[in-house]
């Protein structure tokens, strides 16, 4: 139920990013979703990717801080309005995201959330009541 | 100008007798009351009969910095706390900050030392000083004010800060001399014209600018934008504050008031003094101070002392060059006294942030800017960027709570500070001094 992401500090120089995603592709890693949060100083690169554990270590490896941190995937459907269905009942519930990114899968009509919670476990109680679907890891990893 | 001619000009002979016997007297009085002192003589064997003359002074102890930091507050003080008129403290090393008092004789002395550095400069009892180091526990602003009332010159007791009223009142009072950090003029120059007013067109003759280094390049530039004598002076808290020594008119180097303050030049590694006019490491004996006397103390100021007499006037203070260097690893920005060790101490405080790091010091617009790098290792790395900022600000405000002024705290990548073998490289000064 809950998703492996790995946390990567980036200082702002250029070409650093550019040095995870070669990293990451001469080891044959996919990634599987991104995102990427950015202050003046530094940045936190959020991956979602197929072999937790490889990356992890090739990145710890070079040197980079890494963190895995647990996050939810969850499926809404690919049209106005997906994305606030799962606000809605996020608010409703009273839980506090502490931050999200999307992607669209190509080969059905959904559309995918990763959302990192303050309590993961509230949420899963809360989504599940409201029948929202919570891709396991599995499905994350392979698609 | 000369405050007064009688002891600024004494023959040498005359002033060796008067160091003499008021090293004879220091050292009856350390000895009597001030624990620390007594203790350390009494382990080298030492009693105060063994000092007959100024000669004797190598056989006695060095006093230094730590020592202060291990009597802390008040242990190494020589007088009931009721003879104490003034206590000020600057930043410590390892947090505590170094303490320092005065009776009602040392306010005299430190008046009269200011008062021979602000004639010695050209100023006057005509003068109105307009006194921009900060009043507080910082010695600068308070010496100065003392020294201004000494020599009976007008004191604008305006303190740091408040670029744009001090201009006002630059042009509304007519203020002849400033005192500030040499940076300061800079910054305050570079106001000024954005303010259309042209510096070198100010009532200002005279800058006594001092608290931090800087050169002769720094000078001559203050010189032409402000259009002014721009001179330079030394001090200490430990040993009064501003007033150890100053520049006379001819600027060729500064006099010490060695009747007051006994100047030694030692090898840092032997103790040993150097040859006349070599450099080493500038340590003094307060010979008459009576809250906070200190015997040889290590001040880790590298200068050279001239005692030859001086090109410009009649002074027989010896004259100290220009402050070459450290022997440790202190900095000065913005007339405070850095130690990269005090940076460290607080990060062994926030919880899990690593030791590692780098202070990168610059000049922009004429101010001095200091940037700590704190690796980011697992045990601190958050995701979530508000936790980041949160840790770079719990660091930020226990630096500057240590030291006084303000940081700017840079995350880095783990292991982009240098690794060293021996001394880890902990500074990168980037003002051109």
């Amino acid at each position: 139920m809950k998703l492996k992401q790995l946390s990567i500090f980036i200082e702002n120089r250029s070409g650093r990013l550019a040095e995870i995603a070669k990293l990451l592709y001469e080891q044959n890693i996919n990634i599987r979703a991104l995102s990427l949060a950015d202050t003046a100083d530094f940045g936190i690169l959020r991956l979602i990717v197929n072999d937790i554990a490889k990356a992890h270590d090739i990145l710890k490896e070079a040197n980079f801080t890494v963190n895995e941190t647990e996050v939810l995937a969850v499926e809404v459907p690919d049209k106005p309005g997906g994305l606030n269905g799962i606000l809605g009942i996020l608010s409703e519930e009273n839980i506090n995201l502490e931050y999200m990114y999307a992607f669209v899968e190509k080969s059905f009509d959904k559309a995918i959330l990763v959302l990192r919670f303050e309590n993961i476990e509230k949420a899963i109680e809360a989504l599940k009541k409201h029948d929202i679907n919570i891709l396991s890891g599995e499905q994350v990893y392979n698609l | 100008m000369i405050f007064n001619e009688k002891e600024e000009c004494m023959l040498p002979d005359e002033m060796k007798e008067l160091q003499s016997n008021r090293l004879k007297n220091l050292v009856n009085r350390v000895y009597e009351r001030v624990p620390f002192y007594k203790k350390k003589f009494d382990e080298i064997g030492l009693k105060p009969e063994h000092i007959q003359s100024i000669d004797d002074i190598e056989k006695l102890p060095f006093t230094k910095k730590v020592d202060l930091r291990d009597n802390y507050p008040f242990k190494l003080f020589a007088v009931p706390m009721e003879e104490i008129l003034e206590i000020h403290a600057s930043s410590g090393t390892t947090g505590k900050p170094t303490v320092v008092a005065y009776t009602k004789n040392d306010i005299k002395l430190w008046s009269t030392v200011m008062a021979r550095t602000i004639a010695g400069v050209g100023g006057t009892s005509k003068d109105i000083v307009q006194n921009a180091y900060g009043y507080g526990l910082f010695t600068g602003g308070l010496g100065v004010h003392y020294g201004a009332l000494e020599l009976g010159a007008a004191v604008v007791p305006v303190s740091s800060g408040g670029t744009k009223r001090q201009l006002m009142l630059m042009q509304d009072f007519k203020t002849t001399i400033l005192t500030c950090t040499p940076s300061y003029a800079l910054f305050m120059a570079e106001e000024a014209r954005e303010m259309g007013i042209d510096p070198a067109k100010t009532s200002i003759r005279i800058g006594i600018l001092g608290a931090e280094p800087w050169s002769d390049g720094m000078r001559k530039e203050i010189e032409k934008i402000w259009n002014i004598q721009a001179m330079d002076i030394y001090g200490l808290s430990e040993i009064i504050g501003p007033g150890v020594s100053f520049e006379c008119q001819g600027k060729c180097g500064l006099h010490i008031s060695s009747d007051f303050f006994y100047p030694e030049v030692i090898d840092p590694k032997t103790g040993k003094h150097v040859e006349e006019g070599e450099k080493g490491e500038l340590v003094i004996t307060t010979l008459t101070k009576e809250a906070l006397p200190l015997i040889r103390y290590k001040i880790g100021d590298i200068v050279s002392l001239d005692y030859s007499p001086c090109p410009e006037c009649k002074r027989t203070l010896p004259r100290m060059s220009k402050v070459a260097g450290r022997t440790d690893d202190m900095i000065i920005i913005r007339g405070v006294n850095v130690f990269p060790s005090q940076i460290e101490t607080v990060l062994l405080q926030v919880e899990g942030a690593e030791p590692h790091y780098l202070i990168v010091v610059d000049r922009q617009h004429s101010m001095d800017i200091m940037e700590v790098q704190v690796e980011v290792n697992e045990k601190v790395f958050s995701d979530e960027v508000k936790n980041l900022e949160n840790l770079s600000g719990k660091i930020k405000k226990e630096i500057e709570s240590v030291l006084g002024i303000m940081v700017n705290i840079k995350l880095v990548e783990p292991k982009t500070i240098e690794r060293s073998m021996g001394k880890a490289k902990r500074v990168i000064d980037k003002r051109k001094l």
